[in-house]
């Protein structure tokens, strides 16, 4: 195994999070602070209790979901193509590393990133309103396995993406509505009934019921359904990560 | 055989139905300089782009000291160095930085000294903090040299090392090329410069529409590329040429108008002095003379017609 690629991918790619800390850090922070303060304190006053807990408190999971999912894809869709539109992944290529590496090194940059991001707004999360997590080792959990799952599925939108324009089309069209949509803000049981069926389709659903659940025991579906589907769309990405490097499919002409 | 490159029956046919390689076969021998020429599109890159692993072959083997590139790429890879044709550079980053990734890269631990050793052989010490963005094209050409060289390859491909780059550094490179040689380090080139071929290569091997036309040894083909032509604006046509002449290599063209004298710019007498004494005594005046030389291009097309 070429450890030492993999970390000098790692390295390379947190060492671009340092030098574009505004970009990667402060501006998701600012956005989730935006939202706290808005929905959080300024409407959220108005809302009564949401099954014991407050609006402010209960938003804080899906907003850090938000996050987690926009940024992972972000990370790592554009780790992976920056190097393909400048031509430097040439080196990538003639290395003797293989993709499984190149994976480890570029997706465990992108999830790291996430992780420590999400925990950031946790923290920044509970300076607004006060959080209590009543299974962090679930919620840890939850939040790894999104990382990871996000920062694959980021790794394959910036291979399959060739220009700038498709780097955030699925980000943009996709992931925002489908995370707007997914119970950040409200909690699906409080729909009509054609629209929680409708929302049950929603993949991010479980995502953020799941996350949710690990705070404050409160959830649209079951937690375990929520762990596998997660684990489901995680072993998705492998597969067609797996598939790309086996074809060379937008990597080897 | 002592070939640390062999390529056998590689071909290359892309998507778009262009066949860029057609069955190549080619031994680089180890520890020598072996300059691969060709006009554009000829196959060079996707030669080279094939034995580092960036470009699938459509058929073939290549096999680097006797393993296979595919099957051991592991091993392989680590002992070839690729300097690129394209000035592609991670732009945001410092020369330390990015020639550092490489060697890790290549799956090679730290080595701050070799590091320092490279830089300082290429002239980028200097500028170890710099951003590359903020490096001249002629620096950037050296950080991929620098690149390649970091986790101490045994092969190195040089894909046209020297365009747009100047004089000097054209020189330095060179300069470069041969320490390492020295060193032990097979090297491949592709260049459109003949005079690059001459001054460095032990061997060259000529490239045209995918296929590999000849490979030779420099000094016999600097030989048959060495041919220059003297031609001879007659002031009067000639309808043959006079029998006291029919010992030189003379061809008589445009209808009798001009007098073309082929001789070897390499030989110790060209014969022109002789040439000229002779026309003068069998009364033959001219009005003009030129000569020329076949440009590197022509070669290729005389040597890609001459080999169907």
């Amino acid at each position: 195994m070429n450890l030492h690629g993999v970390a000098a991918i790692y390295r390379f790619e947190m060492g671009r999070a340092r030098r574009t800390l505004m970009q990667s850090i402060v501006s998701p922070v600012l956005s989730t602070a935006l939202y706290f303060v808005v929905f959080g304190s300024a409407i959220g006053g108005r809302i009564p209790e949401i099954e014991g807990v407050s609006y402010g408190a209960f938003i804080v999971p899906g907003l850090i979901m938000l996050s987690l999912l926009t940024q992972s894809i972000a990370n790592a869709s554009f780790g992976i193509y920056f190097p393909r539109f400048t031509g430097t992944i040439y080196e990538l290529l003639s290395a003797p590393i293989s993709p499984l590496e190149i994976v480890l090194g570029y997706v465990g940059a992108a999830a790291s990133k996430s992780m420590i991001l999400g925990l950031i707004i946790l923290a920044t999360a509970s300076l607004f309103v006060p959080l209590h997590i009543a299974h962090p080792v679930w919620m840890l959990t939850f939040l790894v396995l999104t990382c990871v799952a996000f920062s694959l599925f980021g790794f394959l939108i910036g291979l399959w993406a060739d220009g700038f324009e498709k780097l955030q089309l699925i980000p943009l069209l996709i992931i925002t509505p489908l995370t707007f949509l997914g119970g950040t803000f409200y909690s699906v049981k409080m729909l009509p009934p054609f629209w929680q069926t409708v929302s049950l389709f929603n993949p991010v659903v479980y995502l953020i019921s799941g996350f949710r659940w690990s705070f404050f025991e409160l959830s649209d579906v079951s937690v375990g359904l929520s762990l596998a589907l997660t684990l489901a769309f995680l072993g998705l990405c492998m597969i067609a990560v797996w598939w790309i490097f086996k074809t060379g499919y937008r990597l080897r002409t | 055989m002592n070939a640390i490159v062999s390529i056998r029956n590689l071909s290359k046919t892309y998507a778009t139905g262009f066949e860029a390689l057609k069955r190549v076969d080619l031994d680089i021998q180890r520890g020598e300089i072996f300059a691969l020429l060709g006009p554009n599109g000829a196959g060079k890159t996707t030669l080279i782009n094939i034995v580092c692993g960036i470009v699938n072959g459509s058929g073939g083997h290549v096999a680097i000291d006797g393993r296979d590139i595919i099957r051991d790429y592991r091993v392989v890879r680590a002992m070839i160095g690729l300097v690129p044709q394209e000035l592609a550079t991670d732009m945001f980053e410092t020369v330390w930085n990015t020639v550092s990734f490489s060697r890790g890269l290549f799956g090679k631990p730290a080595n701050p000294a070799h590091i320092e050793k490279v830089l300082r052989d290429l002239s980028l010490w200097d500028k170890r903090d710099n951003k590359i963005m903020t490096l001249s094209g002629g620096m950037k050409r050296r950080v991929l040299i620098a690149k390649a060289l970091s986790h101490e390859p045994t092969i190195l491909f040089l894909d046209e090392p020297t365009a747009g780059v100047d004089v000097e550094l054209r020189k330095d490179m060179w300069e470069v090329v041969r320490s390492l040689r020295a060193a032990g380090v097979t090297i491949i080139l592709t260049t459109h410069y003949i005079e690059e071929a001459e001054e460095m290569a032990d061997r060259v091997g000529v490239i045209a529409k995918g296929e590999l036309i000849l490979v030779e040894d420099k000094t016999e083909l600097m030989a048959k590329l060495g041919k220059k032509k003297l031609v001879l604006e007659l002031q009067s046509r000639l309808s043959e040429i006079p029998t006291g002449l029919t010992t030189h290599n003379l061809e008589l063209t445009e209808a009798g108008s001009k007098l073309v004298y082929t001789y070897d710019t390499k030989a110790e007498r060209t014969g022109i002095t002789v040439l000229l004494n002779e026309l003068r005594a069998a009364g033959i005046v001219f009005k003009d003379l030129t000569t020329t030389q076949s440009s590197l291009e022509d070669i290729f097309v005389d040597l890609v017609r001459n080999s169907k």
